[in-house]
């Protein structure tokens, strides 16, 4: 494996291989909070450090982690940094915390925090562990922030809490889609994401598992 | 790379990392704490100084704004098994937590399911009520409410007005339901609705609902509140949790000791 360079390791996260649309990881958190869109954004800034720093202690004792406990070795450094998050949120943005509410602590499931530690952290320097951190966090938060808008917006009728269509419930015309409100919605507009990327960048489509067989040809009964 | 995996090396290994990240963890945990409940602490008087119509929007006052404007509101402690004010010496209105008091089997008593229509499962003995007086004499009662919704418990507070009978506001400052539909019981417009509810009819009977859909204009309309769409179980809770307050196992015996003026 060549050395990527910072650049790279940075921007390449974002569409080329983003953890959520390329690999499919922390789906989970990002059908739970993006609802709005401000609390997409604390909870992108969050994850972003969480697998910044993660990176960097996990990548700094990379030589002295015995393989039969590196998997617990990571959650433990994963674990304390997302309890130090919750609690610096819960004292300094309450308002937002309260929001966020169990998902923060989630964040210690998030595969795509451990997928990165496990996946680059083990075997690369600290200084691209950290920028790879930085790089997944703003892929997972380009995604995010898409269907955030796109969810805000149609289903309450709002974009970082500030009323765009003017709601009936109101007094005005917009009559909001419950359904993107919750978790389904944000399958969808993933899904449709996904599609929009691959066919942007075809390299990122998988290739198929098996190929349909063609037609046999229908003959007339005689 | 030296060989990491000997049982001595795993050891050490661990005990230096979760020595380090205890150390982190706690420390966090412990200087941030204060901050943390002061948080809690301030926004649960911001909702209340709201909910009695005291101020417009909590959130856009500091904490020094809400720390003074909320010694308008007197706390008081009132015993609900006999409906009047707590007389006993045993606990202190400025410290008595009425939230961990109904977890606590010493000051609280278990529900039978019958009674137990807002499913709290167990209520305190005793509650801590605010008022807000002027020149004297009561201008405004504010009871705090609780029950389960569709995922969560909502906690709340009602306030009355000095007829005991008008609703002044009402709101929840914690509750776990869907964002954008249970969860507009934080809609301001919502919350605008109960204003000027009545929760007796002319008989002195409770009488107050949250109905499916939007209230008809007529005779019971002001006993009546619109439900949240797309809401119906969230809803229902709301209604429970306001008839439970207001009735014979909530505040009713005190409301009603306090109309006679014998509470």
């Amino acid at each position: 494996m060549s050395t990527p360079t910072t650049r790279e390791v940075l921007l390449t996260p974002v569409v080329s291989n983003n953890p959520i649309a390329l690999q499919i990881l922390g789906v989970c958190s990002a059908l739970a909070v993006t609802t709005g869109m401000q609390t997409s954004l604390v909870m992108t800034l969050a994850v972003m450090f969480v697998t910044a720093f993660s990176n960097l202690f996990v990548s700094m004792i990379r030589n002295h982690i015995p393989g039969s406990i590196r998997i617990i070795v990571q959650m433990a450094i994963i674990a304390s940094l997302v309890i130090i998050v919750d609690q610096i949120l819960k004292a300094f943005a309450y308002e937002i915390s309260k929001q966020l509410s169990v998902f923060v602590g989630l964040i210690i499931t998030n595969c795509i925090v451990m997928g990165r530690a496990e996946a680059f952290a083990m075997k690369n320097p600290p200084l691209p562990s950290f920028m790879d951190g930085i790089g997944n966090g703003l892929g997972y938060g380009f995604v995010l922030m898409v269907v955030s808008f796109f969810r805000e917006l149609l289903g309450s009728g709002k974009l970082f809490g500030v009323e765009i269509l003017p709601v009936i419930n109101n007094g005005g015309w917009y009559n909001p889609n419950g359904m993107m409100l919750l978790a389904p919605s944000a399958f969808f507009i993933i899904g449709l994401l996904i599609w929009a990327i691959r066919s942007w960048q075809p390299e990122q489509v998988e290739d198929a598992e098996f190929r349909i067989a063609p037609n046999s040809v229908g003959k007339e009964a005689h | 790379m030296a060989n990491n995996d000997t049982l001595k090396k795993t050891l050490t290994v661990t005990l230096v990392l979760s020595l380090v990240c205890s150390v982190l963890v706690s420390a966090a945990a412990v200087f941030l704490k204060d901050r943390q409940d002061q948080n809690k602490l301030l926004d649960v008087q911001g909702n209340i100084l709201s909910i009695a119509g005291l101020v417009d929007d909590p959130r856009a006052m500091s904490r020094d704004e809400i720390l003074a404007k909320f010694k308008e509101v007197k706390p008081m402690l009132v015993d609900l098994k006999s409906g009047d004010f707590y007389s006993g010496g045993d606990l202190n209105v400025s410290t008595y937590n009425d939230r961990a008091a109904a977890k606590d089997p010493k000051l609280s008593a278990a529900l039978p399911a019958a009674a137990d229509t807002a499913l709290i499962k167990r209520r305190e003995d005793v509650a801590k009520i605010y008022m807000v007086e002027e020149n004297g004499k009561l201008k405004t009662l504010i009871l705090p409410i609780r029950g389960y919704g569709l995922w969560s418990t909502l906690y709340g507070y009602m306030a009355l007005d000095a007829d005991l009978d008008t609703v002044v506001g009402l709101g929840f400052y914690e509750h776990g339901e869907t964002p954008g539909l249970g969860g507009e019981v934080d809609n301001p417009r919502w919350k605008e609705t109960w204003k000027g509810k009545e929760i007796f009819n002319d008989n002195g009977k409770l009488d107050i609902a949250v109905i499916k859909g939007s209230v008809v204009p007529g005779p019971n309309a002001k006993h009546q509140v619109d439900g949240l769409s797309g809401a119906t179980l969230t809803t229902r809770g709301v209604n429970n949790l306001v008839n439970f307050w207001l009735g014979s196992n909530g505040f009713g015996p005190f409301l009603a000791n306090l109309k006679k003026g014998e509470a």
